[in-house]
C-alpha cells in the first residue's frame, strides 16, 4: 500500500498522453508518428513505448527532410528508429520540388513553407488517418486553442473557427476518407515538463542542445550556425562562440543561444529561469504576430 | 513506488461576461508569477505602442487567434500554463458570452476549480448565475467568485460582502460545491491576484494564486469504484522474446478506484469474474494502480474482451442499460428535436443511439426547469432520455465524471454536437450468471 494515491504533475501528463495514444492506434486505421529526432518528439516517441509495450509502436515514423536540416539531427533520427526496431519513412522537400508538388517562389531560400505541400503528399501516398505530432499548446498563441484532435478537411487545412469541442477525456476521432487528424498528445506539457520528463526517462538527445563550439553568423538578431548552405556573407559579422539550441528547426532559422548548459540538470536550470519563450529563437515564427496561425490554416505541423 | 509527490497539477477555468476582466486576470496572473517571457512582453509592447497608446493590455496575452484581436473578443478556449514552486496550473480561458456555453462546458469538463468573475460595479447578474450553474453541472468541485474592479466601488468592504450575501443566497438550489471561495481583486492593477492588497485591510482571506496554490485537491478523483474501461487489446504480433508469445493484456485509463494484483475482478458485460495476475503501470509492473493512471491488466484467465468492456469490483457494480437519462449541453446550430440518431461515445464504447424524449430544457439563469420543450438549440442544456443499441456500463456523472460522460456524434459530418452528463442508474448492473467463473 502505498501512502499517497496521487500522481505527480510528470505522471499525470505521462498517463493522459499514453491514453491519447492508445485512443489512435485503437481508433485509426492508418496512423504514423511525426519524428523529427527533436526533444519533443523524442518525449513523444518514448510514450508511445510506454503505451504499447510490451508490443511495439503499431504505427510508423514520418518525417519530412527539408533539407536544411541539421546532420546530427537526422543522423540522430535514423539511429533512434533502427533502436525501436520501427519503420522509419523520409519524405524530401527536394524530392517533392523535382515532383512539381512543392514549388519555390522566385529567390524563396526557406523550406519551411515547402513543408506543408511535402507533408500533405506523405499523407495522401500512404492514406494517413492520422499523425501524431509533438507540438505543444505552450509553445505559441495560435496553438494553445487547438485540440489533442485536431481535424484536418481534404486539402489538410485547419479551421481554427470550427474545431470541434473537445470534452473530458473522450475524443471524437471520426474522419471521412481523404481527411485526416493531427493528434498532439503533448497538448499540456510545457518546455519545462519535455526537460524533466527527459531527465527522469534518461532519454538520449541529440548533442546539438548541448553546449558546443560553434562558428556562427549574427543576423536580423540572432546567431546562426554557419554552414554549406548558410555561408555568411560579405561583411556579416562572424564568431566561433559556446551555443546550443534551445528548439531545432531548419539550419537557416534555428538561433543559437550561447549558454554553458552541458548537461539535463544545467538545461533545466536555464529553462527555468528563462525570460524568453523557446520560439522567440526561431526566425520563422517571428515573421509576423500572425505567423503561425496562416502556417497552420495551410496544413502545417 | 514513489513518494509523495511534490508538485501536482490544478486545472481551472475563468469564466465573465464580455467586459469582467478575465483575459486581463490571467494576463494578471502569468506576468505577476513572471511566466511571461521578454518577447511576449516585447511583442505586447509593440501591440501598445501601436494601438493602444503606450499602455500595455494585459488581456492581449490571451487572444490568440487574428479574428480575436480584430473583434475584440475571445472566441474559443484557449488553453495557458503557468508554474509557481508549488504547483503547475492549466488554466481554460473560456468566454462568457450568453451564446458561448458550448465553450464553457468544454473548459469546464476538466476542471477541477472554477474562477468566475464578477464585476464589483454591476454585482450578481444573469451571467454570473450562469457560470455558477454550469460549474455545479459540469461537477466542478472548487468554486472561486472573485469580485474584480473593486478600484472602482473604492474597495467597499460593504459591496462585497452584499455581492457575497447573494451568490450565498442561491449557492445552496445548485448544491455541487466542496469548497467556495470570495475574493476581493483588481485584476487590472493586481491586488489579491498574487500579492496581498494594501487596500482591503479588512479582508484576511488569501490571495487568488495562494488559494489556487493550496486548495486540496487530492480527493477530486474516484479512488472508492474501481473502473476500468478497456480501450485497446494488447497481443505482441511474433514476439521476439518467447515468453510473450501468449501475452494478452488489455490497457486502458483507470477511470474509478485502485487494482491490486490478486483483486477478483468482474468484466462488463459479460459477467466474467477472473483475477488481476500482473499491473504494467508507466512506472514498470507494479503491485496496484490508481485512477487516472494509464495501465496495462494481465488477468489470470483468457477471455474474450474487447475494446469497450469494463472491468469493475464485483462488489460495486456500475450501472448497465440501453435506456438512460441525461443532462446534455446541446453544442450544433442545428436543433436537436426527439428521434434524431447519434453515435455516442462513451469511456471506450461507441454506440448508436437514438434521443426518444427531450424532458426538460433548464433554463441555467433562474436554475428551473421547463418541462417538455419541442426542441433543444445551440448552447441549451437539458434533460434528455437515450436509448443505446449496446448497454451503457455507466455510473451517475456526480459520482466519476469519467464513466458518467458522453458525447453525442452527428453521423456522416462527423460533428460533436453534444456533450452529456449521465443520471446515476436506478439499479447496479444485473448479471445473467452471478456465479460464472471459469
Amino acid at each position: 500500500m502505498r501512502s499517497s494515491y496521487q500522481l505527480d504533475h510528470l505522471q499525470y501528463l505521462e498517463s493522459e498522453a499514453i491514453h491519447v495514444l492508445r485512443e489512435v492506434a485503437a481508433e485509426f486505421e492508418r496512423p504514423c508518428i511525426l519524428f523529427s529526432g527533436g526533444k519533443d518528439s523524442i518525449c513523444l516517441l518514448r510514450l508511445a513505448e510506454k503505451a504499447f509495450r510490451p508490443s511495439p509502436i503499431p504505427m510508423p515514423l514520418l518525417n519530412i527532410d527539408t533539407g536544411h536540416h541539421f546532420p546530427e539531427l537526422n543522423e540522430f533520427r535514423d539511429r533512434r528508429a533502427r533502436e525501436l526496431g520501427a519503420r522509419l519513412i523520409v519524405r524530401k522537400v527536394e524530392d517533392a520540388i523535382a515532383k512539381g508538388i512543392a514549388t519555390p517562389a522566385p529567390g524563396e531560400i526557406s523550406r519551411n513553407r515547402l513543408q506543408i505541400p511535402t507533408l500533405l503528399a506523405a499523407i495522401e501516398e500512404f492514406q494517413f488517418d492520422a499523425c501524431v505530432g509533438g507540438a505543444r499548446r505552450d509553445e505559441e498563441k495560435a496553438r494553445a486553442k487547438e485540440r489533442f484532435f485536431s481535424f484536418r478537411d481534404a486539402f489538410g487545412q485547419w479551421d481554427p473557427r470550427n474545431q470541434r469541442p473537445e470534452v473530458w477525456n473522450l475524443y471524437n476521432t471520426r474522419v471521412n476518407p481523404g481527411e485526416h487528424m493531427r493528434v498532439f498528445p503533448l497538448s499540456n506539457w510545457t518546455e519545462l515538463d519535455v526537460w524533466e520528463y527527459i531527465r527522469k526517462e534518461k532519454l538520449e538527445v541529440p548533442g546539438i542542445y548541448f553546449s558546443h563550439n560553434r562558428l556562427c553568423v549574427r543576423r536580423q538578431g540572432q546567431w546562426l550556425a554557419v554552414n554549406d548552405i548558410l555561408p555568411p556573407r560579405p561583411g556579416e559579422e562572424v564568431r566561433e562562440l559556446r551555443v546550443r539550441v534551445r528548439t531545432i528547426g531548419d539550419i537557416i532559422s534555428t538561433g543559437m543561444i550561447e549558454s554553458p548548459a552541458d548537461s539535463i540538470d544545467d538545461i533545466i536550470a536555464e529553462v527555468a529561469a528563462a525570460r524568453v519563450t523557446e520560439r522567440g529563437a526561431r526566425a520563422d515564427d517571428r515573421t509576423g504576430e500572425a505567423a503561425m496561425e496562416d502556417r497552420k490554416r495551410l496544413g502545417y505541423f | 513506488m514513489t513518494t509523495t509527490p511534490s508538485i501536482e497539477i490544478l486545472r481551472f477555468n475563468t469564466c465573465g461576461s464580455v467586459d469582467d476582466g478575465k483575459s486581463t486576470l490571467i494576463g494578471r496572473l502569468l506576468y505577476d508569477s513572471k511566466s511571461l517571457m521578454e518577447d511576449q512582453l516585447e511583442a505586447l509592447q509593440r501591440s501598445a505602442d501601436l494601438t493602444g497608446g503606450g499602455q500595455i493590455n494585459l488581456a492581449n496575452i490571451t487572444d490568440g487567434l487574428r479574428a480575436e484581436r480584430e473583434q475584440g473578443i475571445t472566441i474559443d478556449v484557449a488553453y495557458r500554463y503557468f508554474a509557481t514552486p508549488r504547483r503547475r496550473f492549466i488554466v481554460a480561458d473560456t468566454p462568457g458570452h450568453v451564446q458561448y456555453t458550448r465553450n464553457m462546458v468544454t473548459g469546464a469538463s476538466t476542471a477541477n476549480l472554477s474562477v468566475v468573475l464578477v464585476d464589483a460595479r454591476q454585482g450578481v447578474t444573469e451571467q454570473t448565475r450562469r457560470h455558477a450553474c454550469i460549474a455545479a453541472l459540469l461537477g466542478i468541485p472548487h468554486i472561486v467568485f472573485a469580485v474584480n474592479k473593486m478600484d472602482l466601488v473604492d474597495w467597499s468592504e460593504a459591496r462585497f460582502l452584499e455581492i457575497r450575501a447573494e451568490i450565498e443566497a442561491f449557492l445552496p438550489k445548485l448544491d455541487a460545491f466542496r469548497d467556495v471561495k470570495f475574493i476581493p481583486i483588481s485584476a487590472l492593477h493586481g491586488d489579491n491576484v498574487v500579492d496581498p492588497s494594501r487596500n482591503t485591510p479588512w479582508y484576511e482571506g488569501p490571495t487568488l494564486l495562494r488559494h489556487l496554490e493550496t486548495v486540496h485537491i487530492a480527493s477530486d478523483w474516484n479512488l472508492t469504484q474501481l473502473r476500468f474501461p478497456v480501450q485497446w487489446i494488447n497481443r505482441p504480433h511474433r514476439p521476439t522474446d518467447p515468453k510473450l508469445h501468449d501475452f494478452r493484456g488489455f490497457s486502458g485509463q483507470l477511470a474509478g478506484g485502485i487494482v491490486r494484483v490478486g483483486q477478483q475482478v468482474l468484466v462488463l458485460p459479460s459477467g466474467w469474474k477472473t483475477t488481476v495476475r500482473e499491473i504494467w503501470t508507466p512506472e514498470g509492473i507494479e503491485p496496484e494502480a490508481f485512477c487516472p493512471q494509464s495501465i496495462t491488466l494481465v488477468l489470470e484467465h483468457d477471455l474474450d474482451i474487447s475494446r469497450g468492456d469494463m472491468i469493475v469490483d464485483p462488489d460495486q457494480l456500475p450501472g448497465m442499460n440501453t435506456d438512460v437519462l441525461a443532462r446534455i449541453c446541446w453544442m450544433h446550430t442545428k436543433p436537436l428535436v426527439p428521434g434524431r440518431k447519434f453515435l455516442l461515445k462513451h469511456t471506450t464504447q461507441t454506440v448508436q443511439a437514438v434521443v426518444s424524449s427531450i424532458e426538460h430544457r433548464l433554463d441555467i439563469a433562474t436554475f428551473e426547469p421547463q418541462p417538455a420543450p419541442a426542441e433543444l438549440q445551440l448552447n441549451d442544456i437539458g434533460e434528455v432520455r437515450i436509448r443505446t443499441s449496446r448497454a451503457l456500463i455507466y455510473d451517475g456523472y456526480h459520482t466519476n465524471r469519467m464513466t458518467g460522460s458522453f458525447i453525442l456524434i452527428e453521423p456522416g459530418t462527423n460533428a460533436t454536437v453534444a456533450a452529456g452528463m449521465l443520471r446515476p442508474p436506478l439499479e447496479p448492473a444485473k448479471l445473467e450468471y452471478t456465479d460464472f467463473v471459469i
